[in-house]
C-alpha cells in the first residue's frame, strides 16, 4: 500500500486535554437530600476525601477517543495476519444484532423461563460447537481461550484425583505450544514436561515415548500446531498418551484450519477449549474481551464447570448438578455477547462453514508459496508439506546476510500499511514470521503483502539501515521496549509519569 | 458453497491452480482418512442465511425471551442496572478499536495504548493505587487473580474470605484456589450490621498467617463495610495483604480503597460503561498499592507503561513487563491471561472521564440519595430490611417470610427485584435484594413501594 499514512494527531493525554473542570455526562440531584441523610449516616474516614480525575465536556471527549481511534489499526482497515490469532473479518451484522438491549439490559438473575431466548441461543451454540469439535458437551461460562484452558486443566487434575491417580502431576506440552498451555497446566498445580518438535514439524514421538510414565497426567496439543502442520501422528499420540494412563486436552487457538474437515473429539482428544474470537468471528475489542469455550467428551463430561446451560425437551435452564464439577471458573455464564455474534456467524454460514478450513488453507499456501522463495527467508520444519492455517518462516538468514531481522522486516510491514504477522514465536524458530492470513483476505491482498515482503527483503540486500528505520508512516517511531522496561523508568499510570518526569 | 464473508471463496479453483494442486483434498493429506469428515457438519439450518433471514431468526430468539421491565429492574446482586452513555457506545464501536488485536505492534496501535494507559490512570486514581493492569476478564476472575497474587507474594497458601462477599466470587476464587493447595476459609458477618465480623476475622487471620483477607465493599448485602482500617491493621499485623472487591461506580463517595489500607483492589466494569449483558462481557479491574515493588513483579496480566522512540525523539506507549507473562515467561507467568478485556476498559475510561470528578461524586450521591429514598418507601409499604443497623450503598437485603411470593407478585406486573439469597445463604432464606441505582426515577420507586404495600396489604400512609 504506497502512500499508507497513518494519522498523527498530537494527542494528549486525557489528563491534560483542559485545565477547566467541566462535564461531559448529567446526573442528576434530585435525591441530594435523601443523599446527605445516608451519607451522615458514614463515619467520615470511609467517605471520600478528594477526587480528581479529568472532567471533560461531551465534545472533548468524543473528539479525544476518535482521534486516538485513528490511531488504531484493526481488521477493518487491513490484513492483521497475526499467526494463532485468527484476526478474520467480524461480520458487521453480528455486531448490529449483538448489541440489542434486550441482550444488552438483561440481567444475568432473570429467571430462566424469562430469557428462553438468550438460553436458547447460548444452547445451541454449545450444541454447534460440540459437533464441530466431536465432543459431547461444550459450555461458553470461560470467558476466553486461556480460561477454557484453565478449566480443562483443571477437569484432568480431578479426574486423576478422583481415580486415585492424583499422584500424576506431569503435563506434557510440545515446545512448539501457545505460552498458555504451560501457564494453564502450572496454574493447575501441574509441572510441565516439553517434548521437542520432529524436523517434519511433527511432536517428536520418541520423546514423547520417553515423557510418559507413572507421572502423565496427560499432554496439552494444538493441531494443527503453530507451524501450521497438522499433526501426523495424532492417532499413535493419542493411544501412547491414553496407554500410560493419560488424558488428550486440545488447545482450539488453531481450529480455522481444519474446521468441519476434522474434530479432535474423533482424534481422541478428552478436553477442548475454543476461542470464539478467533475461529468464530467474534473481534478481539484490542484485547478483549473474547469469549471462550470448554468442551469435554466421555468421562470428562461429569468434570465441567457450572452451571451448563442445557435443554429438557420443553425448556432451557441452567442446570447445577454436574456430579464431580470443579466448580465455577467465572460468575455468571459466560461473555454472553461475543457469544451472540459466534452463534449468529455459524447461523449464517450453515454448511459452507466448510469454506472457513479449505480457504485459509488455499491462502496460507499461496502466500506461503510466494514469500518461502525469497532470498534470506526459510522455511524451517516440514519441508514439501502443506501448511493449513498459517505457517511460520525464517528470517535468520537475512538477519545474518543483511543485520535485518524479524523485528525490522515486522516493522517495515506496518509502513506498507500492514500489520505485521506474530513476531519471534514459535520459540524454535530464530527470527520467526508466524503468518495466519485466515479465510477472509481476498487474493489482492495477499498478493499485495508477498509484494511488500518481497520490497522490503531487497531493500535489506540494498540499503538495511533504510529498513530499520521503520517505521515512519506510522503514528509514531519505533517504540524503545527497553527504555520502557528500565526499573526507573516503569511508568504504568500519569501520576507515576508526572514524578518519573519532575525527576528527570 | 462460496460465501460473501470468503472472498476468495468464489476464486478456490484459481488459487489450486496456482499452489498446483487439483483438490482441496491434497491439502489435507497429511490428515489420517479414518479421521477425514466427508459431509457438511450438522451446524447452522442447512443452509446459508441472508442477512434478512439472519435478522428475523436473531428477532424471533429474542422474542422468546419473555421479561419486560416495565420499571427499570431493581434486581441487584453485585450488578445492576445503570446507564451507559451514548458516547461510550459511539467510541466502542470505532472499528480501529474493536478489530484490533492486542498492541503486539504499538507503533500503529498507539491510539488503542494509549486509551488502555489512561484506563490504569484513571482506575489507579480512583481506588488509590499505584498499579492496575489493563484488565482481565471480569470481577469474579480479578479476585481470583488477587489471591493468587497474595499467595505468590507472601508464599503462604491460604486465604481469608469475608462470607459477605459476593458468593459467586467466593465459589470462583475456590475453583481457582483450592485444587492448588490454597485453604479457603471464611469470616463470619455480624447479624446486626451485616458488616464483616471483625472479632471472628481476627480469629482467624491470627490461626491461619493467610496469604490474603478479601472483603467487599459495599458486600453484597449493600452494606458499607465500615471497618477497612480496622480490617487491614489485623491482616497487616499477620503479614497477610488486604483485597478489597469495590465497585467503581461508588468511588465518587466512598474513600479509595488504597488509602484505608487495601494491598490489591478488585472490581467490575459492568456499572461504568459495560451494562450487564446476562453477566458479560465486562472487564475486571486489578490495581495493586505497592510502595516496595514487592507486587509489581508479580502482577498477572497486560501492562501498559510510557516510552520513548527509539530515536528519544517521540513518546510512546507499550506493554511493559511482559517478562511476567505466558508468551515468554509460560509455566513460570503470573498468570494465563491473554485475551482480557481492553475494549470494556476502554469503555470504561471514555464514561469516566464523561463523569469527570464532579460527575462520578454526583452518581455515587444520586444511587446514595435513592437507596435511602427506597428505605424509606419500603420501610412505610411494610418491608424492613434484614440488616437494621447497616448503612446500605445501592442494594438493600429485605427480609419477609413471603419474599419470593412478593417477588411473584411483583414479577408478574413486570417489576423486578432480587435475587433471592437463599441459595446462598440458607440462614436468609426469606431475604432478598433490591436495588437502585441512577436510572430510577422517583415514581418509579414509588410504584414498587405501592406495589409492595397492595401486596402486603399495608394501609398507606
Amino acid at each position: 500500500m504506497r502512500g499508507f499514512r497513518q494519522a498523527r494527531w498530537d494527542e494528549p493525554l486525557v489528563y491534560d486535554v483542559s485545565p477547566d473542570a467541566k462535564e461531559g455526562a448529567l446526573v442528576d440531584e434530585e435525591f441530594r437530600e435523601h443523599a446527605e441523610r445516608l451519607l451522615l449516616k458514614l463515619p467520615d474516614r470511609v467517605k471520600r476525601a478528594s477526587l480528581d480525575i479529568p472532567s471533560l465536556s461531551e465534545v472533548e471527549v468524543v473528539r479525544h477517543y476518535t482521534r486516538l481511534s485513528q490511531m488504531s489499526y484493526g481488521v477493518d482497515l487491513g490484513p492483521v495476519p497475526l499467526g494463532s490469532c485468527t484476526m478474520k473479518y467480524n461480520p458487521k451484522v453480528c455486531e448490529e444484532l449483538a448489541a440489542d438491549r434486550r441482550i444488552a439490559e438483561a440481567h444475568p438473575y432473570l429467571d430462566e423461563d424469562e430469557v428462553q431466548g438468550l438460553l436458547e441461543i447460548i444452547y445451541t451454540l454449545q450444541r454447534w460447537l460440540a459437533e464441530l469439535v466431536g465432543m459431547d458437551v461444550c459450555s461458553i461460562q470461560t470467558p476466553a481461550g486461556a480460561a477454557g484452558e484453565l478449566a480443562g486443566a483443571l477437569m484432568i487434575r480431578k479426574f486423576h484425583v478422583d481415580s486415585g491417580e492424583g499422584h500424576r502431576d506431569e503435563m506434557i506440552i510440545p515446545d512448539s505450544a501457545h505460552g498458555s498451555n504451560p501457564a494453564s497446566a502450572a496454574m493447575a498445580g501441574f509441572k510441565v514436561v516439553k517434548v521437542p518438535t520432529d524436523s517434519r514439524g511433527n511432536t517428536d514421538l520418541e520423546a514423547l515415548r520417553a515423557a510418559l510414565g507413572k507421572r502423565t497426567a496427560g499432554i496439552m496439543l494444538t493441531n494443527p500446531n503453530t507451524l501450521g502442520l497438522f499433526e501426523e501422528h495424532i492417532l499413535e499420540i493419542a493411544r501412547e498418551v491414553r496407554g500410560a494412563g493419560g488424558l488428550l486436552y486440545y488447545d482450539g487457538a488453531n481450529l480455522n484450519g481444519i474446521l468441519g474437515y476434522a474434530r479432535p473429539g474423533d482424534m481422541g482428544f478428552d478436553v477442548a477449549h475454543l476461542n470464539l474470537h478467533k475461529t468464530f468471528a467474534a473481534p478481539h475489542g484490542g484485547g478483549g474481551p473474547g469469549a471462550g469455550a470448554v468442551c469435554a467428551k466421555g468421562s470428562l463430561v461429569d468434570y465441567m464447570p457450572v452451571p451448563i446451560v442445557d435443554y429438557d425437551g420443553r425448556k432451557y435452564y441452567l442446570r447445577y448438578d454436574v456430579p464431580k464439577s470443579i466448580g465455577r471458573i467465572s460468575w455468571f455464564y459466560g461473555n454472553v455477547v461475543p457469544a451472540v455474534k459466534s452463534f449468529l456467524y455459524i447461523a449464517a454460514l450453515g454448511p459452507s462453514i466448510r469454506e472457513v478450513a479449505e480457504v485459509s488453507v488455499l491462502n496460507t499456501n499461496y502466500l506461503l508459496k510466494k514469500v518461502s522463495s525469497l532470498p534470506g527467508v526459510d522455511l524451517v520444519y516440514g519441508h514439501g508439506r502443506w501448511r493449513k492455517h498459517e505457517f511460520v518462516v525464517s528470517f535468520e538468514r537475512l538477519y545474518k546476510e543483511t543485520g535485518v531481522g524479524a523485528e525490522d522486516v515486522a516493522k517495515a510491514l506496518l509502513d506498507r500499511g500492514i500489520h505485521a504477522p506474530t513476531i519471534l514465536f514459535p520459540l524454535i524458530v530464530p527470527e520467526a514470521h508466524m503468518v495466519e492470513v485466515t479465510e477472509t483476505e481476498t487474493k489482492e491482498n495477499l498478493d499485495r503483502l508477498a509484494e511488500a515482503y518481497r520490497e522490503i527483503v531487497s531493500l535489506a540486500y540494498e540499503n538495511p539501515e533504510e529498513v530499520k528505520r521503520s517505521p515512519r508512516n506510522a503514528s509514531v517511531g519505533r517504540l524503545d521496549t527497553a527504555y520502557g522496561n528500565l526499573p526507573k523508568n516503569v511508568a504504568p499510570t500519569y501520576r507515576l509519569l508526572r514524578e518519573r518526569r519532575a525527576e528527570a | 458453497m462460496p460465501h460473501p464473508w470468503i472472498p476468495n471463496s468464489y476464486i478456490k479453483e484459481r488459487l489450486m491452480g496456482e499452489i498446483g494442486v487439483s483438490s482441496i483434498l491434497e491439502l489435507f493429506s497429511d490428515v489420517p482418512g479414518e479421521l477425514l469428515l466427508s459431509g457438511d457438519p450438522r451446524v447452522g439450518y442447512g443452509r446459508p442465511l441472508t442477512e434478512y433471514q439472519l435478522v428475523r431468526l436473531f428477532n424471533d430468539l429474542m422474542e422468546r425471551n419473555s421479561y419486560a421491565y416495565r420499571l427499570p429492574p431493581f434486581l441487584g446482586g453485585g450488578v445492576c442496572l445503570h446507564h451507559v452513555p451514548s458516547v461510550v457506545k459511539h467510541i466502542a464501536s470505532r472499528s480501529e478499536f474493536y478489530t484490533a488485536y492486542t498492541p503486539y505492534q504499538p507503533e500503529v496501535t498507539q491510539g488503542l495504548t494509549q486509551a488502555l494507559f489512561e484506563y490504569q490512570s484513571l482506575v489507579a486514581d480512583l481506588y488509590g493505587v499505584d498499579v492496575v493492569n489493563a484488565s482481565v476478564y471480569n470481577g469474579s476472575t480479578a479476585t481470583a487473580e488477587a489471591v493468587r497474587l497474595a499467595v505468590r507474594v507472601t508464599r503462604r497458601s491460604s486465604v481469608v474470605l469475608s462470607r459477605s462477599v459476593h458468593p459467586e466470587i467466593a465459589e470462583v476464587v475456590r475453583t481457582w484456589s483450592e485444587p492448588v493447595g490454597i485453604a479457603v476459609d471464611v469470616a463470619g458477618y455480624d447479624g446486626e450490621t451485616g458488616r464483616v465480623d471483625l472479632g471472628d476475622l481476627e480469629d482467624r487471620v491470627r490461626k491461619l498467617q493467610p496469604a490474603a483477607v478479601v472483603v467487599q465493599t459495599p458486600n453484597f448485602f449493600g452494606v458499607v463495610e465500615q471497618d477497612l482500617e480496622e480490617v487491614s491493621r489485623v491482616a497487616h499485623e499477620s503479614g497477610s495483604l488486604v483485597i478489597v472487591y469495590e465497585d467503581p461506580v461508588f468511588t465518587g463517595v466512598l474513600e479509595a480503597p488504597g488509602k484505608l489500607g487495601a494491598d490489591v483492589v478488585v472490581g467490575d466494569t459492568s456499572s461504568v460503561g459495560s451494562g450487564l449483558n446476562f453477566g458479560g462481557p465486562s472487564a475486571g479491574i486489578l490495581g495493586i498499592r505497592d510502595p516496595d515493588g514487592r507486587l509489581l513483579r508479580q502482577l498477572p496480566g497486560r501492562l501498559i507503561g510510557y516510552t520513548k522512540t527509539a530515536d528519544g525523539e517521540e513518546e510512546g506507549y507499550i506493554m511493559v513487563l511482559q517478562t511476567r507473562e505466558q508468551h515468554i515467561r509460560r509455566e513460570r507467568a503470573t498468570s494465563n491471561i491473554t485475551t482480557n478485556s481492553s475494549l470494556e476498559a476502554v469503555k470504561a475510561a471514555v464514561h469516566l472521564t464523561l463523569l469527570g470528578s464532579r460527575g462520578l461524586r454526583k452518581l455515587g450521591e444520586a444511587i446514595a440519595g435513592r437507596t435511602e429514598f427506597l428505605l424509606e418507601r419500603l420501610r412505610s409499604a411494610g418491608l424492613e430490611p434484614h440488616f437494621e443497623k447497616g448503612v446500605h450503598l445501592r442494594e438493600v437485603l429485605f427480609r419477609h417470610p413471603r419474599i419470593g411470593d412478593l417477588r411473584d407478585f411483583l414479577r408478574n406486573r413486570g417489576v423486578y427485584i432480587g435475587p433471592l439469597v437463599g441459595r446462598f445463604y440458607p440462614e436468609l432464606r426469606d431475604c432478598g435484594l433490591v436495588c437502585v441505582t441512577e436510572v430510577h426515577s422517583r415514581e418509579d420507586i414509588e410504584a414498587l413501594a405501592g406495589l409492595v404495600r397492595e401486596f402486603l396489604g399495608v394501609d398507606a400512609p
